[in-house]
């Protein structure tokens, strides 16, 4: 059980912690070169669409955001799920690091869609089932985050908040296969692992640029949360209290 | 078993538990969960008789019509096998197109026309530059002059 035991020691914070901080301005830089050379791509090099003109260009950020909400809960349901299996203190840390970021692209899809909406289809909102699954999305995550912090005792509200997100997961297949199950005013995926995208060349490029820009962030700002979740909980360990003395 | 192999099964029975009680939830609210009703729908009478519901379908070229004020707007929709007919009084979207998408709120008339109250364009999932649009165009046009 060799590689079990690799793994299992960076399910320790005290050697997670500088590896963490060594990765996260590798991956904060990777997120602006991508997004750098993604928004180039999204505003200058792409063409106009044939039907909306210039207002499609919110796929750009629209569809990474909508990726990112989705895998992102499936991620922290799947830490959350290792952790009560395991009962490693890393797992929740991480799980917790996640939730906020994937609220903010929760948000940040409903909030897109509906500028983007409101121009092409001719309203803000429609309760249809894409667009309501990606609400209660956004509600599941802010459900997380409230049932973590209102659990005085931390190992209990990890498993509580833990419980809820691998509850939760099972909205995400719904959101990804809901236009494809019932008839929504949303419109079906342009780009999927199983068939060729319906969609202009430098459109993907862009798009998939924004996807690896969020990525990168996402990586970057959740590490660097994880950080300050380690240090807080593990402020009585000895470890913390050398980095502390080191610092000072 | 050991008590992590014995939380693992648990966890994983759990789930899938909650898979098939969601599938079976899913199923039962299948007809609520439809967002709008098809032309075939609507004419088999699956579609709400008493209540506003929603119509969805192609807008059939060269159906879209004028009426009076110029405000009023009367179109076929269709999904290729049925189609009604759409009036509607106000504002378009600006992707409503003949041979596009389109989504209308009303009810069905005595008449038989279906009295839209909103009307909303629905977007395909293809996106491409304009001169990709005219080319298959071209393309559709010639390849119907030769049949």
């Amino acid at each position: 059980m060799f590689s079990l035991f690799n793994w299992f020691r960076y399910a320790s914070p005290q050697t997670f912690y500088p590896l963490a901080g060594r990765m996260i301005p590798w991956f904060a830089g990777a997120a602006a070169v991508f997004a750098a050379a993604g928004l180039y791509v999204g505003f200058f090099v792409a063409p106009t669409d044939a039907q909306q003109s210039e207002v499609y260009r919110v796929i750009f950020i629209h569809v990474p955001v909508s990726w990112m909400s989705m895998f992102i809960y499936l991620v922290m349901a799947a830490w959350g799920a290792i952790g009560l299996a395991f009962n490693t203190r890393l797992s929740f840390m991480m799980a917790r690091s996640l939730a906020p970021t994937g609220a903010l692209f929760a948000f940040l899809s409903l909030w897109t869609g509906a500028l983007w909406g409101r121009p092409t289809w001719g309203t803000w909102w429609v309760w249809d089932a894409r667009l309501t699954s990606e609400l209660i999305l956004l509600f599941l995550y802010l459900g997380v985050m409230a049932l973590q912090a209102a659990i005085d005792d931390q190992r209990r509200g990890d498993r509580a908040g833990a419980l809820l997100a691998i509850i939760g997961a099972i909205n995400v297949p719904i959101i990804y296969f809901s236009v494809v199950w019932w008839n929504t005013l949303h419109q079906g995926a342009s780009v999927s692992l199983t068939r060729a995208p319906s969609m202009a060349r430098a459109m993907l490029a862009g798009m998939l640029l924004m996807s690896l820009a969020c990525w990168m962030y996402s990586i970057a700002v959740s590490l660097a949360r994880a950080r300050c979740i380690m240090l807080e909980r593990e402020r009585h360990t000895a470890w913390v209290g050398e980095l502390a003395g080191s610092a000072s | 078993m050991k008590p992590r192999h014995k939380r693992i099964a648990f966890i994983a029975s759990g789930v899938l538990c909650l898979g098939v009680a969601t599938a079976l939830v899913l199923n039962a609210f299948q007809s609520n969960l439809v967002f709008f009703h098809s032309p075939s729908d609507v004419l088999a009478g699956k579609a709400p008789k008493d209540k506003a519901f929603r119509v969805g379908g192609m807008v059939e070229k060269g159906s879209v019509k004028r009426v009076g004020d110029g405000l009023t707007v009367q179109f076929m929709v269709t999904d290729t096998v049925k189609t009604i007919p759409v009036a509607y009084t106000g504002t378009l979207p600006d992707l409503f197109r003949e041979g596009k998408g389109v989504v209308a709120q009303g009810r069905i008339r005595p008449d038989g026309v279906f009295q839209a109250s909103e009307v909303l364009a629905k977007h395909d999932e293809n996106y491409m530059p304009p001169e990709a649009a005219t080319a298959i165009e071209h393309a559709q046009k010639a390849s119907k002059s030769l049949k």
